[in-house]
């Protein structure tokens, strides 16, 4: 047993590399997949919105713990080989943001009227362009404060990553609370450091809504 | 891949999805009790009472529901209040459900236009009257939808209360896992068991709030 020192802050803030890289990580993979979701759920082909849709609620009825645990020993058993465990972490991950981020840019693509898609057709627009210039600018502004509010969740759920040994915040801070027998004061220090992440973009989300509220 | 080494932890299963279950639904009530307190204090006059509920709403939603779960599970115990697995769980998700449902509640509420009431008013309702009749029907319809949603994801969140060793459907999976070392298809069960819960909890509030909810929308 030793006491709370200097070594024990900093490696709480060494540990927050790997949070950051998490929602990094999945962003850059859970983005993408996303947008492709949402197009497919607003598809023209009733089989491809089915698919969509079925998809977005399975993972979405399953936890976060259970997704992480289920790539966790599944990739082995899928690919035949071990993996390492960053790649399953981001694999569950990317799936969460994906089916999430899609829900509501899907929401944010059916709050444009049909009569938009159609003015781009008149226009003589391809499909491509009235989606890049007349539909996903005015669907982006709509769904940017639930995409923030829901990056919210994401640096959130990536304390769970913790639980299959992944060395970010939360396990940093179980690391440190047993060396030091200081609960009290490596979790309110943890916690204030999600809180120090998470709130500026709760308000910012806060302000985006309120500003697009007010322009309709 | 073999499953058959499970079907012998058929009860444990059966048990741990039941405390699942429990810690959802004492949560959940525990939860919308703090809401609605929470939604009266902020539309009430009392500006410090209105700050503290601001504070505890930005507090529980921008730190992990795991965090909170390990400071009133590991934490407390140093004030003097220990807490058995199940119970501090419970605590944390009620405190975690009940900043949201602040949120969804007060919205609820805001979503009826002053001239409604005051019609009511006109009516000669009394204020009991005009909150029975025409806040609250309408109210209810506004913030059901975000209340479900929040229920189900209470109820995958559950699965947090694991870590602390609550015997609740995921620390059952870890137990099973240690005794056959099935790890892929223990927990492909459990996310099964998940995601049949879910939908069923879906399913029937969408019956509920088709035949609770049957007047027409204003348009």
């Amino acid at each position: 047993m030793r006491s709370f020192s200097l070594i024990d802050f900093v490696s709480l803030f060494a540990a927050l590399r790997w949070t950051v890289a998490l929602v990094v990580l999945a962003l850059a993979f859970g983005a993408p997949l996303a947008l492709g979701l949402a197009l497919g759920r607003i598809s023209r082909f009733a089989g491809l919105r089915w698919a969509m849709a079925a998809c977005i609620q399975v993972i979405q009825s399953v936890p976060l713990l259970g997704l992480l645990f289920f790539f966790y020993f599944g990739m082995p058993v899928f690919l035949g080989i071990q993996v390492p465990a960053l790649i399953a972490v981001t694999v569950a991950y990317t799936l969460y943001t994906a089916a999430f981020l899609g829900e509501i840019w899907r929401g944010g693509l059916e709050a444009v009227k049909q009569a938009q898609w159609e003015a781009g057709a008149c226009l003589g627009l391809s499909a491509w362009q009235q989606f890049r210039h007349i539909i996903a600018p005015q669907a982006l502004r709509m769904s940017l404060p639930p995409t923030v509010g829901f990056l919210v969740q994401l640096i959130k759920g990536t304390s769970l990553a913790s639980i299959l040994g992944f060395v970010e915040l939360a396990r940093a801070g179980q690391v440190v609370s047993a060396a030091t027998f200081q609960p009290l004061l490596t979790y309110a220090l943890v916690a204030a450091i999600y809180f120090a992440l998470c709130l500026p973009l709760t308000l910012w989300s806060r302000s985006l809504e309120a500003r697009l509220d007010g322009s309709r | 891949m073999n499953f058959l080494p499970l079907w012998r932890y058929q009860n444990q299963l059966i048990d741990g999805a039941i405390v699942t279950l429990e810690l959802t639904v004492i949560s959940a009530l525990a939860g919308l009790l703090i809401g609605i307190a929470g939604a009266v204090a902020l539309k009430g006059r009392i500006t410090p009472l209105r700050w503290l509920v601001r504070g505890y709403i930005e507090l529980f939603r921008n730190t992990p529901s795991l965090i909170q779960i390990f400071i009133v599970f590991f934490v407390l115990p140093n004030f003097g209040l220990k807490l058995p697995a199940f119970e501090a769980a419970a605590v944390a998700l009620s405190l975690y459900f009940g900043a949201y449902s602040v949120e969804i509640i007060r919205a609820g509420l805001d979503s009826i236009p002053r001239s409604q009431v005051e019609a009511g008013q006109c009516l000669g309702l009394s204020g009991w009257q005009v909150f029975r009749h025409i806040i609250l029907p309408p109210a209810l319809r506004n913030a059901y939808p975000a209340v479900t949603s929040q229920f189900v994801l209470l109820l995958l969140g559950t699965s947090l209360a694991s870590q602390v060793a609550a015997d609740e459907l995921f620390h059952v999976a870890g137990f099973i896992e240690s005794r056959t070392y099935r790890s892929f298809e223990v927990y492909a069960v459990i996310c099964a068991v998940y995601f049949a819960m879910a939908m069923s909890f879906k399913a029937l509030f969408a019956i509920v709030g088709l035949a609770a909810f049957r007047w027409p929308r204003r348009r």
